[in-house]
């Protein structure tokens, strides 16, 4: 029996603003993911996202160095709304889009109909989580690749390699979210902007920080208060599932769902690539080009340690959470859970 | 078509007993027309009635009680259990079957099914593109405001499909693949211990500031505060939604039922009716802000056409 | 309601600017006006980006410089300047507190001011939209701020810049030594 060599993963890294694409192209990213300016896309924030002219000239500036451009229409159009998403695809195809990542199946519908040669990857908020759900939407709008929920074991997702006919993308660094995504309703039940329609989880237009006179410091989520900290207690940003609660079955408050922490799958690289994941994914379209080019240059470089047969240099990959609490989620096990 | 009441599936894990009696009740008592039955949150909570007898005689009860009974797939399927609890599931022969999970579709395909309360149909082609594939009937996503609601029942309408809301009960938020619950009580999943046994409508989680939040139910994370769309159901009729459903609580589901069948077909107003399910002594607030186009948590007082 | 970050959190022993003291604000004022111009004329598709922010007052508060800054980032009608600390300051929508080095590390798109923005380290009163967005329109510049005012002071400018960078990467760690 031979040993087949794994491919090697291409890193799919995020850009906010067409600086943040310059920059993850020039520090070595195969793919780039980035979005409209408007709800099709799941940052939909105040100052973020390319406008059709900026959209084109990424695409120009990545395609002459060899790197794919990933159109984010990952959103839900609501009913009576569906043009959006639709004329958003049109324009990717007209771009030279290297695939649209989609999560809706009318807007899934509408690429496969309109512009067969258009790849479609299946988007997390798609929620596909089984062989059975990605087999579904393969054989129904010929999927190329999957992006998997960040819910899963390496040993479940090499499971899934093998069962599945489409490429593989997993989350390896960023937001270490809990909630399935695309099935989570939180910042609509206390803001009203729905995350799936709306594309945004937590608009900054509903955070309050409200300084406290005792010295501690509340966030608060459309007036609700979803965190308080002591005055020199290290703050996140007010998501609900990253929010502390109070329950009767704890004393005091307590991180219901997750404590704030980043995803980090640094030490769990050389699994994930033996386990034939194609593609790695690097969450944080809405975070500084600073921290794109140092994730992506460490990532880079560990990718490319690791297909080379060496160890990769994981000191430097940890320090990129600077202090931050970072895990390596439900990758390493399932007592996660 | 003649608006219907149903009573959707059973989110909570209650003692098995209980579940029983409760349905015995339902068929005996209650004006539903529908009821769904079948765990939709925890593939561990099955052995205990699912899987049991006590799931078959609550379904004769309900049938020669003349309510239809429809089967409600589990809404997250990651694991080698869950994948076959769901290919079980989809091969019952001869039952009406509700998907809450997209990998039911491989399946089922082609045949007549349901689309779920937890699955995403957010717009018009999506309707149409699965009805197209055997859908006959969309029970829809709390979250949706009513100008939503109204191009999907016009959809639903137009394609002969029914159309279902939730009117009563906790809105479902969130799905996880962690158990929030053992997570309170310093457990995993693996070794919970059915712990979400203790709390009948979900275990409260408050703010900071000791105000009532969310319900945790295992997995899913619900609303502190109940669904009443009781007054905007002949509203909805006329848009062309079909089925009103009220889900499960520990509260008295047969006053419940009754009340919403009555102002359903106008034999109680809905001033009445929301001032008699305001006294049957629900500990958290009502909520409408979603169908409002609002903040979920808010309520909204129904504005009056003018005249 | 006060948005003071103490300054003494920040692991700041000995001033932020250990090698000058704070300029008086009669020089500040051309030089203000210059640098603000310089980005603006570099940038013009910052202010696309700021949508309707552009026309939006902001404070900026260096808590540990006896000064303050007014923003107004309107392509028609671009105002930066300094206020003193006396009396009501002017009309804004946020204010952004943190200490000089903590502000300095958000305009320099070397550094990742992110972690800082939503961290004890820098507080955000009022829109905090308008904060977001006037933070992504930074970050797209072709050429971090930063650059662009150490540029316009020539080699000095490049020697205070690498200072002000090794005074926030070493007020950083003690941060983190301090509150692991």
């Amino acid at each position: 029996m031979t040993a087949t060599l794994p491919v090697k993963p291409e890193l799919v890294c995020p850009a906010g603003t067409p600086a943040a694409l310059r920059t993850a192209v020039d520090a070595g990213a195969e793919n780039v993911y980035c979005g409209y300016q408007n709800a099709t896309n799941a940052r939909n924030f105040a100052g973020l996202n390319f406008t059709p002219d900026e959209m084109a000239q990424g695409i120009r500036y990545a395609h002459d160095r060899g790197a794919k451009v990933l159109i984010t229409l990952n959103t839900f159009p609501p009913a009576g709304r569906v043009d959006l998403w639709t004329e958003m695809a049109d324009l990717s195809a007209r771009l030279g889009a290297d695939a649209c990542i989609v999560a809706d199946i009318a807007v899934a519908d509408h690429i496969r109909r309109r512009h067969p040669q258009m790849r479609i990857h299946l988007s997390v908020q798609a929620a596909a989580s089984s062989p059975e759900a990605i087999a579904w939407y393969v054989r129904e709008f010929d999927v190329k690749r999957v992006v998997l929920p960040r819910i899963m074991t390496v040993s479940e997702i090499k499971g899934l390699v093998d069962e599945i006919p489409c490429e593989v993308e997993t989350f390896i660094f960023g937001n270490h979210g809990l909630m399935v995504e695309g099935r989570c309703s939180l910042t609509a039940y206390v803001t009203g902007q729905s995350t799936n329609m709306d594309g945004a989880c937590s608009p900054a237009a509903c955070v309050a920080y409200d300084q406290q006179e005792d010295g501690r410091l509340a966030t608060r989520l459309g007036g609700v208060m979803i965190d308080r900290f002591a005055p020199h207690e290290t703050a996140g940003y007010p998501t609900i599932c990253k929010g502390r609660y109070l329950s009767e079955a704890r004393d005091g408050g307590y991180y219901a769902f997750e404590e704030p922490v980043s995803l980090n799958a640094a030490t769990m690289l050389p699994e994930l690539i033996r386990a034939g994941v194609h593609a790695f994914k690097i969450e944080g379209r809405q975070r500084s080009r600073a921290y794109v080019r140092k994730v992506v240059a460490a990532f880079r470089e560990a990718v490319d340690t690791v297909m080379a047969g060496d160890e990769p240099k994981l000191a430097d990959l940890v320090a990129l959470t600077e202090g931050q609490k970072h895990t390596e989620g439900a990758l390493k096990s399932k007592t996660w859970r | 078509m003649q608006s219907e009441l149903t009573l959707g599936p059973n989110l909570f894990h209650w003692p098995a007993e209980d579940k029983r009696d409760f349905y015995y009740r339902i068929a005996d008592e209650s004006p539903v027309g529908t009821v769904y039955l079948g765990e939709t949150i925890c593939s561990k909570r099955t052995p205990f009635f699912d899987d049991t007898d006590m799931i078959e005689q609550v379904a004769d009860r309900l049938a020669r009680a003349g309510k239809r009974v429809v089967w409600s797939s589990l809404s997250e399927v990651v694991i080698r259990r869950e994948r076959r609890l769901l290919e079980a599931w989809s091969r019952q022969e001869g039952r009406e079957l509700e998907v809450n999970n997209t990998a039911a579709l491989m399946a089922l395909s082609g045949t007549p099914h349901r689309i779920g309360g937890l699955m995403n149909v957010y717009n018009e082609a999506t309707m149409d593109w699965l009805a197209r594939r055997g859908a006959t009937h969309f029970a829809l996503l709390p979250e949706l405001p009513r100008h939503v609601l109204a191009v999907l029942a016009e959809t639903a309408t137009r394609l002969g499909v029914s159309l279902e809301v939730q009117v009563f009960g906790r809105a479902s938020l969130a799905l996880s693949a962690r158990c929030y619950h053992a997570r309170a009580h310093g457990r995993t999943k693996d070794n919970c211990q059915f712990v979400c046994g203790e709390d009948a409508d979900g275990m409260r989680l408050s703010t900071m500031e000791g105000q009532p939040f969310l319900a945790i139910n295992g997995i899913q994370t619900l609303s502190h505060g109940y669904l009443d769309l009781m007054e905007d159901m002949v509203d909805m009729a006329a848009l062309g939604v079909t089925h009103f459903r009220a889900m499960p609580q520990s509260c008295d589901m047969v006053a419940v039922t009754r009340l919403y069948d009555a102002v359903l077909r106008g034999e109680m107003g809905a001033g009445e009716g929301g001032a008699k399910l305001r006294a049957l002594g629900i500990e958290a607030p009502f909520v409408n802000g979603f169908y409002r186009g609002r903040a979920g948590a808010d309520w909204v007082p129904r504005q009056h056409e003018p005249a | 309601m006060t948005s003071q970050p103490d300054p003494h959190a920040t692991g700041r022993a000995r001033g932020p600017m250990p090698f000058l003291p704070p300029p008086p604000l009669f020089l500040l004022k051309p030089l203000l006006a210059r640098i603000v111009r310089k980005v603006a004329a570099q940038n013009p598709g910052m202010f696309a980006r700021l949508g309707p922010h552009a026309h939006e007052h902001f404070l900026i508060d260096p808590v540990d410089m006896p000064f303050m800054l007014h923003l107004r980032p309107d392509p028609d009608a671009l105002d930066f300047r300094a206020v003193g600390r006396r009396g009501a300051p002017p009309p804004h929508v946020a204010r952004i507190s943190g200490t000089f080095l903590n502000l300095f590390t958000l305009m320099d798109a070397e550094q990742d001011g992110d972690a800082l923005f939503f961290s004890r380290d820098l507080i955000v009163t009022g829109d905090t939209e308008a904060v977001v967005c006037l933070r992504n329109a930074l970050d797209d510049v072709d050429e971090p701020i930063a650059h662009t005012v150490a540029a316009l002071f020539g080699p000095p400018g490049r020697l205070a810049l690498e200072a002000l960078r090794r005074a926030a990467d070493t007020a950083r760690r003690r941060t983190e030594e301090a509150h692991p």
